[in-house]
């Protein structure tokens, strides 16, 4: 692959011209903002400028339910330090979270609690399965365990693992800035994000034994 | 004072409604022939023969045989240091009997948990609730005849569930039988 020489900058003074060399390929390219060349003012589309705002600071909603919950707070600690990437803010208030991290088994009793919550969170807004239990049930194939958080939400991101190490975790976080940096914010600004599954179809509320 | 001694105490007081005192590996176990007294009796053990601590109340499901529910309550002395179990028997038809929330406050999260998982009901309990289950669940759980993978059921704006995919049961996995991908039902290959 053969790298072109950087257009020529015009405005610059002669004698810094004069110092650039032609690049080569042995050479490393300096890719960013450079504020000798560009001055004060950088060009780029609002859309990419708005997406990068966004999956710079993620706040995570740690929705910690089982032992993937340990792990999410090993990436939060200072080995793993999930605030490298802007995602050190657990908010344990879904109206402050931008994206809800299921991090463990989701029992029936505690889905009605995840999807409140979920609904709770303001727009836009995502969410990480972390490991195999919020992903698909994992080994809980029981009358108690919802199979997969992504039947009552929207899922962005699987985390496989059981549980994830928090590299993968992190790993799954930089796939998720990724995803938003792609994605048409101004086409979408006023619409709501992606609805959640339909609610459950109604049916008659079963007998249930009364107490005398 | 041994655990043997308190249950012939116990059953010098209420005489053949207690059953002779079975010992199993150094523990004593009394039988309770009816289920109604169960108060009564346990409200003596605590107060006469000391057994301040309810340890713990569970209840076993003798599916085939009559009657059917089998409750086990684990008495324990922190006086004495001594562990007396408990068991008395209620059938399927009647499913009822008295709760002992009055003699220990701690058996009442135990019979809500007898109750959400076997469908007994405990008479005179302050708050018989599903402590496990949420409210509207229709099943009895933990009953011999509910198979494991679950069944569904659907109460609107509250919860649902669907059986889960068992493939013959948990933990299970035979050699030369279908692969992960084929056997998983949710499983999806690259492309699809």
């Amino acid at each position: 692959m053969r790298l072109r020489p950087p257009p020529a900058a015009p405005n610059l003074p002669v004698p810094l011209r004069r110092h650039r060399r032609p690049v080569h390929m042995s050479q490393t390219r300096i890719i960013g903002y450079d504020s000798r060349i560009e001055g004060d003012v950088v060009i780029t589309r609002l859309e990419a400028a708005l997406n990068w705002f966004r999956k710079n600071s993620l706040w995570p909603m740690p929705m910690g339910l089982a032992c993937c919950a340990i792990e999410l707070m090993a990436a939060g600690a200072s080995r793993f330090d999930i605030s490298r990437f802007g995602s050190e803010v657990m908010r344990f208030s879904p109206r402050q979270s931008d994206v809800m991290i299921v991090a463990g088994t989701v029992t029936y009793k505690m889905a009605l609690v995840v999807r409140r919550l979920y609904e709770q969170m303001a727009e836009p807004k995502w969410v990480i399965a972390m490991g195999a239990c919020a992903s698909t049930g994992g080994m809980y194939r029981s009358y108690a365990v919802l199979q997969g958080v992504d039947r009552i939400l929207p899922v962005d991101l699987y985390v496989a693992g059981c549980p994830p190490r928090p590299e993968a975790l992190l790993d799954a976080l930089l796939k998720l800035q990724a995803k938003v940096q792609r994605e048409p914010v101004l086409k979408t600004l006023k619409q709501p994000g992606p609805a959640a599954p339909p609610a459950v179809p109604p049916a008659p509320r079963p007998e249930v034994l009364q107490p005398a | 004072m041994s655990a043997r001694e308190l249950a012939e105490r116990l059953r010098r007081r209420f005489g053949d409604l207690i059953s002779e005192p079975a010992e199993f590996r150094g523990e004593i176990t009394v039988t309770l022939a009816d289920a109604e007294r169960v108060a009564e009796v346990c409200d003596f053990a605590r107060t006469e023969l000391g057994f301040d601590l309810l340890l713990d109340l569970t209840s076993v499901d003798r599916y085939g045989e009559e009657p059917r529910w089998e409750l086990v309550y684990e008495l324990y002395g922190l006086g004495h240091h001594q562990h007396l179990r408990l068991k008395t028997r209620v059938s399927e038809d009647k499913s009822e009997l008295p709760t002992v929330t009055g003699v220990w406050r701690t058996a009442d999260w135990h019979e809500r948990e007898v109750y959400d998982m076997m469908g007994i009901r405990f008479r005179g309990h302050p708050d018989l609730r599903r402590i496990l289950m949420w409210e509207g669940y229709p099943y009895f759980p933990l009953r011999k005849d509910f198979p494991l993978a679950g069944r569904a059921s659907a109460v609107p704006g509250v919860a649902f569930s669907e059986p889960a995919p068992l493939e013959g049961g948990p933990f299970v996995t035979a050699p030369g039988g279908r692969d992960a991908i084929e056997r998983e039902p949710r499983a999806r290959t690259a492309e699809e």
